[in-house]
């Protein structure tokens, strides 16, 4: 028989092929290629693009122009150039988008994961508070706070809009993990007595990954959603250059009469729909990153 | 085997599921002892309540009235070090190897996570060594081929062995084996069922093996005991030569006729027990007196519809919980007595 003989521990280690999984699963769906590549294009235009292009600057010689070489999507009614405006604007919705997106994902796991292993009260506090806030008309609630709390830092607005994104994923992360851990490996760790953060971390979670992974970029786009309503409603403080002010201004400047000025109102509006079809687009396909399966590659 | 005390005891042991209104009497007055290096089967049909018996051993389940006692310690009082000691001193492996190993993880961190736990290696090498000496433990050769492989990667024997190994990383001193072989292939049944003979043999452990395949009792357990459960109840008990070769219960009758022989001769004259029902009664109306009387051939008319037979020494040395059987023992005994006194 083969004498037990443990190999010297190598050098190869253990390590999760994380990129090479991307990488497969992109080959896999083209679909997803196309919005990761939508995605990247969107954050590289947040983030660097401010650097490169110019801040838009107010031009009374050239106001309410169409389309043109010197201004690829016209300019609005103070002649400030829409492209500009729309790469300058990127950021600040998508920073807002981002923070709500990680606050709900973090809130509603730490909740739900929480709520379904401790069960008894905390369960039925959690619960009814998500009741409570489900059953709160957001926009409403939006405007009593808009009057009294300034709505003016990323921050603040990421948290306020969390404050209503949290119920939905905590439930469902609540019942995912309600039906993890009744699985045989987690009984399995509870008689290896590994203790409950290391089955909820090790054994759940990493069962979630992808669900999370997806709710978190659907929290992202409905985080978009709610604060283009608030902006475009005036709700916000409209000191920012963002794409919801331009809508706001677009609409109250009159720009959506004009046909020559048509791409005042269109320009941020087709920004958010063709943002947010690649956020849903990347989230069909990350289910394949996260599945050990096809990461194996084997 | 050793006589001192045994190393895990149920004592009329209970177990109530509430589903609605309704009350499943699941377990029903279980008493079992098992000592150090023994293997006991928990043998029945589904429903019987054997998984349950093996959760409330392992201690993933608290039993609704009763006792259960570890190295002769209630577990119920156990708390801190002691209750560590038991946890680990008793392991399960489960039914379905395609549920039982989390598919996120490699076999090296699913083995190595309760190594680290309970600090029983220090590095990382430590660990991977001890990863591979448990892989080869459990047949999984050559174990390097094995250690990063993920789950999925795995046939279901394989699998299976991995649990084995698994439960085997705290060096455990009972194994809970629920049905460890029925769901993988018959032809690899033989060799796992050699390889855990081959462990309990080599680590003195102790298995309770629950199984509904009276055939693979007959072959695992050879020099252990079985025990016979039916509707939450165990109704006989005994060493596994002697309940497989004199059943004494006509339930474990029922069973013994029913396992087909190799030789077609011997199954085809085998004297068949007649059920009076083929199916078994709900555990939400267990029958009164005797669970098994709706079925049982040997019915007695207002005995074993009134009275519940308790556990009783036997003609031969097994306990049965049968009216009838108790009555044709004491009768034998009688005429036995007789006999001595006419000498």
């Amino acid at each position: 028989m083969t004498t037990a003989t443990p190999s010297l521990p190598q050098a190869r280690r253990f390590t999760l092929p994380r990129l090479g999984g991307i990488w497969s699963a992109i080959r896999r769906h083209p679909s997803g290629a196309i919005g990761l590549f939508g995605v990247t294009f969107f954050l590289l235009m947040a983030f660097v693009g401010p650097l490169i292009i110019p801040e838009p600057k107010v031009n009374v010689s050239a106001r309410s122009q169409p389309p043109s070489a010197a201004f690829i999507l016209g300019t609005d009614n103070q002649g400030k150039d829409i492209a500009s405006q729309i790469v300058h604007g990127a950021r600040p919705v998508i920073t807002v988008a981002l923070l709500t997106g990680i606050l709900t994902t973090i809130v509603a796991i730490t909740l739900g994961a929480l709520a379904a292993f401790l069960g008894g009260l905390f369960d039925r506090v959690v619960n009814s508070a998500a009741n409570f806030v489900l059953t709160i008309p957001y926009l409403v609630a939006m405007t009593v706070l808009a009057s009294f709390i300034r709505l003016n830092s990323p921050i603040t607005q990421a948290l306020i809009l969390t404050l209503w994104s949290w119920p939905v994923l905590m439930r469902t992360v609540r019942a995912q993990v309600l039906s993890l851990r009744e699985r045989e490996y987690v009984e399995a760790a509870v008689a290896l007595n590994l203790g409950t953060p290391h089955i909820i971390f090790r054994e759940i979670l990493p069962n979630m990954a992808s669900y999370i992974a997806i709710s978190m970029i659907l929290a992202m786009t409905s985080a978009i959603y709610a604060q283009i309503a608030l902006i475009t409603l005036g709700l916000v403080p409209l000191s920012d250059l963002n794409w919801g002010k331009m809508i706001f201004s677009a609409r109250t400047t009159g720009a959506i009469y004009i046909a020559d000025t048509v791409w005042f109102i269109l320009a941020p509006v087709l920004a958010i729909a063709l943002f947010q079809w690649s956020l849903v687009t990347l989230a069909r396909s990350i289910e394949d990153v996260f599945n050990p399966r096809l990461r194996s590659g084997a | 085997m050793t006589n001192s005390t045994p190393i895990l005891a149920l004592e009329g042991v209970h177990k109530h599921f509430k589903a609605g209104r309704n009350t499943i009497r699941v377990l029903q007055d279980v008493s079992l002892s098992v000592t150090q290096g023994e293997i006991v089967c928990l043998v029945g049909e589904s429903g019987c309540g054997k998984t349950t018996t093996g959760k409330i051993i392992a201690g993933l389940s608290s039993p609704t009235m009763g006792k259960v006692f570890f190295e002769g310690q209630d577990v119920r009082h156990l708390s801190g070090e002691a209750f560590n000691a038991y946890r680990r001193a008793v392991q399960i492996v489960h039914q379905d190897p395609y549920a039982s190993l989390n598919p996120t993880q490699t076999l090296y961190r699913m083995l190595s996570f309760p190594l680290f736990r309970h600090r029983m290696v220090r590095t990382q090498s430590e660990a991977r060594a001890r990863v591979l000496e448990l892989l080869q433990l459990v047949d999984l050769t050559p174990p390097e081929d094995f250690i990063d492989k993920f789950p999925h990667q795995l046939s279901g024997g394989q699998r299976q062995r991995v649990s084995i190994a698994r439960a085997l990383t705290v060096n455990p001193r009972l194994i809970v084996a629920d049905e460890p072989v029925s769901m993988v292939d018959v032809s690899i049944r033989v060799s796992l069922l050699n390889t855990l003979s081959d462990l309990q043999r080599r680590l003195n452990l102790t298995f309770v093996f629950i199984t509904h395949d009276l055939a693979v009792a007959r072959y695992f357990a050879w020099e252990g005991r079985i025990a016979v459960m039916y509707l939450g109840r165990i109704v006989e008990l005994g060493s596994a030569p002697e309940v497989t070769a004199q059943p004494q219960h006509p339930y474990t009758r029922a069973l013994i006729t029913s396992l087909p022989e190799p030789d077609p001769q011997l199954t085809r004259n085998k004297q068949r027990i007649g059920l009076r029902s083929e199916d078994i009664p709900s555990l939400l109306r267990i029958p009164n007196g005797c669970a098994f009387h709706p079925r049982c051939p040997w019915h007695v008319p207002t005995v074993c519809d009134v009275a519940l037979p308790e556990l009783a020494r036997t003609e031969s040395s097994s306990l049965a919980a049968c009216h009838v059987t108790a009555q044709t023992a004491q009768h034998a005994a009688a005429l036995a007595a007789q006999a001595q006194e006419s000498n």
